[in-house]
């Protein structure tokens, strides 16, 4: 498999900056799956191969962190922070109003192909509660009305 | 891919004693103004003494694990031996996942280098020749801010073979994790670094002996690291002056849930926990009282209203009564709040955050997870009371690693404490503090 | 390691240093219950049922994770404990699924036993329990992820004990789930050996499910049938319209030479047994075709035809081919029918080892042979041919245990890039054709084959280096494979007897070494006794005619040029192995026992139907010489053992089946009348006997009694009778005598080149092992951990 050049030199990088080459993994598949889309079979194979490591072995770190993913996501990943302090501050309400407004349940892409939502928990941002991150993106103190903005944003991103 | 970045908003309060937050908000991202404002100082004096000067320091300084367990550093760098034959490593973990806690995230932001620096202090401390920051992986902006400052580093000769034209050598690779909260216990942490599941080790061997690629390891939390470089420039003395005995300087306090005004305040340690809530954090919200209070994360045990308003906010406080000060994350809960709902947000988190290696934590924060969810919806029995208190009872203390404690910890606070709470839920009625016409959205099974 | 003392429920005891609790209690007698914990396979704590109490400790401690400390004081029993393990299983058993009347595990159920012993018996739990479909990852193992209670013994049973890797942990948290490749499929070596140590019913045999209840069978401790390592294998037996079917083999009591382990073959190749194609009527060539004929009819023909041609011909025109996997005590009794009954040294057996050029080698030498068991505790092994874990997977087994657990050292010579070099200290990759004996001669000092095994990946400084550390070992163990015969067996004794090496030489089936040992050989008696210093078998038997017969191959020469009258093929298939043209045998009366109709089988004019090794007793030696029992397990109506049939026709030729047999009292002479001229001559076998307590037996049909005879005559089988009838193995030294004949004919030599899914004739009876075959998929190989 042929990844971006940029994404081959900085394989190279990780692959030799360790001490141990396994080390490597976690970060490879955080990178490949930002340029692919999500993990595939191809993925997985091809950076096992590159660390010496089984598939299984790969599949088994892959499956741990909850930030891999194994199947195609939506171009924006709407992450809902819904663990107590946004919750105390209506995580679950901005949760519902996502869920109308992209018509997506917990783990679901819109059909366009555009974002797909999800229910998180804790993502660090506890003292501007409620908080979302699409993507790597942060937004904080978050409203609904904030939200929909935030959502039209990325729509339009991703027409362009 | 290119994150956007919003800088995380600042606040301020005059009781803050600025050690750690000192550079925020001033620019201190680039090295050089990072350098103007007096940064690389403390590295070269570190460079200037003896190892065991510099552990020494860190030992007058009292300053304890900013990470949640509050053990003594300079202790920690002491069990580091001497002689290995195995390259020795600074871990520094900024994996911060525990809920409510988000203070890592300014330094990174902020005050990237002063990591930079502590990292290679504690270096020198021990012999490490390596050092590995590593993130969570929701911190991506981080990363880059945290990669663009080491590389910053070497460029200035400050990182590499000969740092500072010493002819010593120091290195430091960053990276992140991938969404796991466990990864942020030491061990499971040291796994994940060597690319494997983040499962927690078995202790004995303690990372000081055998670690991170079997070598003798210090790990400490991000602002433990950042602390260093003060307590190297003004002594450990200095540093010890601004909490009571044993609990030294301030630390990065998170108000969050129910304050007027939350946001990450320096506090120096053994703050009335009091005028915390009501001055630093302005009081509670809509003229409400306070109902509950997390103080350091929610695998703490929680307070109720009095208790919180006689706390003190060390942790030797908390120590005496058996509970834990925590991670920095205080949460102030009001009076209109369902604990029992509250009890289901934090077993949740456990429950997915379990790492399922051990029977108790694994079953046990499902069990509590799916019982508290029926009990939340109006299913619970008054027999379901007496069993989640035992079902946490019989995790804590029990598990491999100390998630499970920390599962168990909050619900055991919490069906003791809030009693009431419950018992308002049984015989099929609907939660009493659900707002009007809001609807009992299903939980994602996560 | 000094001893350290605890004290443990108030009893003192002491364990090595570095001991773990766990196992220091159970050294006293005092069990700690565990999921996770599995004696040799690493520590995980992750069950948390061992917990106990150690003084000044402020928790509980897991008993299998604390190794002993000086002073320790430990409580293992106390109402904390109790209730602590009560609620562990409580809090286990919420989620799982409490199908035991139906679960494979029911009554074998490590969790049930916990239940049971705890009174966790109340059910608390309210919540909806996760179900999931269960799974079938290859023909021979399924999983039922719901009874899963994540102990991951089967991952490392699999990854450390196999260093197959083939199941991981997918997921966390309570979503963990125990996983192959793609969640769907094994991509291993079917041992079978992570459903033997699941502690509940989460992982199934393929070929056992549903099929009965444990308590429903009997079980019977035997020895496998397959390779030359000799497993034991509990075979579960019940019932059936044949006689007692087999429908489980596994490790049910650990007790046997392979302790924990059981490879694909002897837990499941048993299937062969009651194959639909069993024969199981004597058949007799009619019109020529083979017809079910009566036993007495089929008998007769037999010995009618074979006192014919002896007598017409002499017993040079009469060949015999014995079997790989017929009991000792039957290829004994084949030789000796051959030798005074039928008048022949023709005998033979299909050949996979040089035994009789390794007996010469180290004739005369003292415990020159290394036991199987001495293989896990060498501190090194050298490794010169062969591919174990495909050929000696009990063998393999050791030596990465050895590797793993007793640090042992292990040197690899091989033109194979073999598995086992992933735990190898160093691996010489000698060329093909030749390496393997090049590089004996090279070990062996010379220098000028040094050239012959050069390649870019094995330099003269690594061959250096290679010998140099294994010259350097002591209590070295040197095991070698069929690559090396004659000369190259000479040179590699001599050099491994400088060192104060042991020896294995490996052969391929379940009882090689037997055959070898018990004298198939047309040029040597029973433990490779020289024919001109056969004396002693001379007298015993009545007459044994001194010159050499002809070899397997020499046989087919003479039945095609017409010479050879008759050839009796017990249990053997030689014209598939030896790729006979049957039309060879077109002029000779072919007699064959067998189970199938083989291809040798189909040559012949007379076709007796045999019993197999798990429907006898009787003895295997395995290629290490260990001496081990059989117990008869299975039973099919309408076969004969070969031994009985052996008797039966020689009966028939009117031989003194008293002779052959040692059965009965005052055979010959009466006892201790043995003094002076006028004295009778001895029943030898009596005196024997009675000098070592030993009871006369009682029926031809008895192999014990042969068995007594092979100790009392064969060289080096004066084995350990307390062991052997205590079930375990009984290390024996045929080759180690100094009347060993000169060994002949290497070039006969056909390795049985088995795979870990093959094994001979029997192997392509077996559904379970073909059905494996069939659905492998090449598994990718992993560099070592
Ligand atoms: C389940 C669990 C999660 C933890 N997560 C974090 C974390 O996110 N960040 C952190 O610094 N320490 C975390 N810790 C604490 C670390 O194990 C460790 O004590 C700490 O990093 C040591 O640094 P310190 O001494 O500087 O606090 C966690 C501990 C447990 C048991
Ligand atoms: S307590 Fe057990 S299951 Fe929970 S995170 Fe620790 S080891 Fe994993
Ligand atoms: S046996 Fe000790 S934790 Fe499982």
């Amino acid at each position: 498999m042929r990844f971006s050049e940029e994404l081959e030199a900085r394989f190279a990088r990780l692959a030799s900056q360790y001490p141990w080459k396994r080390s490597a993994l976690i970060p490879m598949l955080l990178y490949a799956q930002d340029e692919v889309g999500y993990i595939t079979d191809e993925v997985v194979s091809d950076i096992a191969h590159r660390l010496e490591l089984s598939e299984l072995d790969v599949r088994n770190v892959i499956s741990y962190y909850s930030l891999l993913r194994t199947k195609p996501a939506g171009k924006y990943v709407v992450q809902v922070c819904t663990n107590i302090s946004c919750l105390l501050l209506g995580a679950d309400e901005l949760f519902e109003h996502c869920k109308h407004r992209l018509g997506v349940g917990h783990t679901q892409v819109t059909p366009d192909g555009r974002f797909s939502l999800e229910e998180v928990e804790c993502i660090g941002a506890c003292s501007w509660a409620p908080a979302i991150q699409v993507n790597y993106d942060f937004h904080l103190d978050v409203t609904p009305e904030k939200m929909d903005k935030v959502l039209d944003q990325y729509a339009t991103k991703a027409q362009a | 891919m290119k994150t956007i970045l919003t800088p995380t908003p600042l606040v301020s309060h005059p009781d803050e004693v600025r050690i750690v937050s000192k550079r925020f908000g001033q620019g201190a991202t680039s090295i050089d103004r990072y350098i103007e404002l007096d940064g690389y100082k403390a590295a070269r004096k570190a460079l200037e003494m003896q190892p065991e000067d510099i552990i020494n320091e860190v030992k007058v300084s009292a300053l304890r694990g900013r990470g949640g367990a509050g053990f003594p550093t300079g202790m920690k760098w002491s069990f580091i031996p001497k002689q290995s034959d195995a390259d020795k490593y600074i871990l520094v973990n900024g994996d911060e996942s525990e809920p409510a806690t988000c203070k890592d995230r300014l330094i990174v932001e902020y005050d990237p280098h002063s990591v930079i620096e502590g990292t290679i202090i504690a270096g020198l401390a021990v012999g490490a020749k390596l050092g590995f920051i590593y993130l969570r992986g929701e911190y991506r902006y981080l990363l880059e801010i945290v990669e663009r400052a080491v590389a910053d580093a070497y460029a200035k000769g400050f990182l590499g073979k000969n740092i500072f034209g010493s002819n010593r050598e120091f290195n430091i690779i960053t990276q992140t994790g991938a969404g796991a909260y466990e990864v942020g216990e030491e061990s499971a942490l040291m796994e994940s670094l060597e690319g494997k599941r983040g499962l927690p080790r078995l202790k004995p061997p303690f990372p000081a002996i055998k670690g991170l690629y079997g070598g003798p390891t210090v790990i400490n939390n991000v602002e433990t690291i950042a602390s260093i470089p003060p307590i190297i420039i003004n002594g450990g003395k200095w540093f010890a002056s601004f909490g009571p005995e044993k609990n030294g300087g301030a630390r990065l306090t998170c108000l969050s849930g129910h304050f007027n005004k939350p946001g990450v305040y320096e506090l120096p340690l053994g703050y009335p926990a009091k005028k915390l809530i009501y001055d630093v954090g302005g009081g509670i919200p809509k003229g409400r009282s306070l109902k509950a209070m997390v103080p350091g994360g929610s695998s703490t045990f929680l307070l109720t209203r009095e208790e919180a308003e006689s706390a003190s906010m060390d942790y030797d406080w908390f120590a005496k009564r058996g509970e834990f000060l925590g991670s920095g994350g205080v949460v102030a809960i009001d009076d209109q709040t369902c604990m029992v709902r509250m009890a289901l947000c934090i077993m949740k988190f456990y429950q997915h955050e379990s790492c399922g290696w051990c029977i108790p934590c694994r079953e046990g924060t499902d069990w509590l997870k799916k019982t508290l969810m029926r009990f939340h919806a109006g299913g619970g029995m008054e027999k379901d009371i007496d069993q989640m208190l035992y079902l946490a009872e019989n995790m804590a203390g029990r598990t491999f690693c100390a998630l499970g404690d920390a599962a168990a910890f909050p619900t055991i606070s919490i069906v003791k404490k809030w009693r009431d709470d419950f018992e308002m839920h049984l015989d099929g009625k609907p939660c009493p503090f659900e707002k009007k016409g809001a609807r009992e959205r299903d939980l994602a099974v996560v | 390691m000094a001893d350290v003392n605890i004290t443990v429920d108030g009893k003192k005891v002491s364990a090595p240093a570095g001991t773990l609790l766990i196992e220091a209690c159970k050294s006293a007698g005092i069990e700690v219950p565990a999921f996770c914990y599995y004696p040799g396979l690493s520590v995980q704590g992750a069950c948390r049922m061992c917990l106990v109490r150690i003084e000044k400790m402020p928790k509980l401690q897991t008993a299998c994770t604390v190794p002993v400390a000086e002073g320790m004081v430990v409580t293992t029993n106390s109402e904390e404990i109790v209730q602590a393990r009560k609620a562990t299983v409580e809090i286990l058993l919420g989620n799982h699924p409490l199908d035991c009347p139906v679960c494979d595990a029911g009554g074998e159920c490590e969790l049930q036993d916990m239940t049971f012993r705890y009174g966790a018996a109340e059910s608390k739990y309210m919540e909806a329990k996760q179900h999931r479909e269960e799974q079938q990852w290859s023909p021979v193992v399924y999983f039922d992820r719901p009874r899963c209670i994540l102990c991951y013994r089967c991952v490392r049973v699999c990854g450390e004990g196999m260093d197959v890797w083939a199941l991981g942990v997918q997921n966390r948290g309570v979503t963990s789930i125990i996983a192959p490749n793609k969640q769907d499929h094994l991509e291993c070596e079917e041992c079978g050996m992570c459903i033997d140590i699941c502690p509940v019913g989460a992982l199934t045999s393929g070929a056992y499910r549903y099929k009965t209840r444990p308590w429903e069978m009997n079980h019977v401790g035997t020895i496998c049938t397959h390779c030359g390592d000799g497993c034991k294998t509990t075979l579960g037996v019940r019932r059936s319209k044949g006689g007692m079917e087999i429908v489980r083999g596994d490790n049910r009591d650990k007790s046997g030479i392979n302790g924990d382990f059981l490879c694909i073959k002897g837990r499941y190749g048993f299937d062969f047994s009651h194959h639909e194609d069993r024969l199981t009527q004597p058949l007799v060539r009619q019109d020529g075709k083979l017809t079910p004929v009566s036993w007495e009819q089929a008998l007769a023909h037999v010995a009618d035809r074979l006192k014919q041609v002896r007598d017409a011909q002499g017993g040079s025109a009469i060949g015999v081919i014995g079997s790989n996997r017929t009991t000792n005590e039957e290829n004994y009794l084949l030789q000796k029918f051959a030798r005074s009954v039928l008048g022949t040294n023709n005998i033979d057996h299909h050949r996979t080892a040089d035994y009789p050029a390794f007996a010469k080698a180290i004739a005369g030498k003292q415990n020159a042979t290394a036991t199987l068991r001495e293989t896990m505790t060498a501190p090194a092994v050298l490794l010169i041919g062969n591919d174990p874990t495909e050929q000696h997977p009990l063998l393999a087994w050791n030596l990465r245990t050895n590797h793993r657990v007793h640090n042992g050292r292990l040197y690899i010579v091989n033109s194979r890039e073999i598995k086992l070099r992933r735990q190898a200290r160093a691996f010489a990759h000698v060329p093909e054709a030749g390496g393997e004996s090049a590089m004996v001669r090279y070990l062996a000092g010379e220098e000028n084959y040094a050239s012959q095994i050069e390649t870019a990946g094995f330099n003269r400084d690594a061959m250096r280096s290679f010998r140099d550390a294994v010259k350097a070992e002591q209590g070295l163990v040197i095991i070698f494979g069929s690559e090396l015969r004659g000369d190259d067996v000479q040179a590699l004794v001599r050099f491994g007897a400088g060192i104060g090496a042991k020896f294995v030489c490996l052969g391929d089936y379940a009882n090689s070494r037997g055959a070898a040992d018990m004298g198939l050989y047309p040029d040597l008696l029973p433990g490779y006794t020289d024919l001109a210093r056969g004396s002693g078998f001379a007298q015993e038997y009545g007459s044994v005619p001194q010159q050499p017969g002809m070899d397997i191959v020499s046989m087919f020469a003479a039945a095609q040029s017409g010479r050879l009258g008759a050839l009796y093929v017990v249990g053997s298939n030689p014209v598939a192995r030896y790729n006979i043209d049957p039309a060879a045998l077109k002029n000779t009366f072919v007699v064959v026992q067998d189970m199938f109709l083989t291809e040798t089988a189909t040559t012949a004019e007379v076709v007796l139907p045999a019993a197999n090794a798990y429907e006898k007793s009787g003895s295997f030696t395995n290629t290490f010489g260990d001496l081990q029992l059989l117990k008869k397990a299975g039973d099919l109506a309408g076969v004969r053992s070969d031994f009985e049939l052996i008797v039966r026709i020689a009966d028939r030729m009117g031989a003194d089946i008293r002779k052959l047999v040692p059965f009965g009292k005052g055979v010959r002479a009466d006892m201790g009348q043995s003094r002076g001229a006028q004295s009778g001559e001895a029943d030898r076998h009596m005196v024997w006997l009675s000098a070592h307590n030993l009871e006369p037996k009682l029926s031809p049909f008895d192999p014990e009694a042969l068995l007594d005879e092979i100790e009392r005559l064969v060289p080096g089988y004066n084995f350990s009778r307390l062991k052997l009838f205590a079930g375990h193995e009984a290390h024996t030294f045929a080759p180690e005598h100094s009347s060993v004949g000169q060994p002949s004919a290497p070039e006969t030599i056909v390795p049985a080149n088995d795979t870990l899914f093959t094994s001979g004739t029997l192997g392509r009876y077996s559904n379970a092992m073909n059905s494996v075959i069939e659905n492998r998929r090449a598994p990718e190989e992993i560099p070592a951990d």
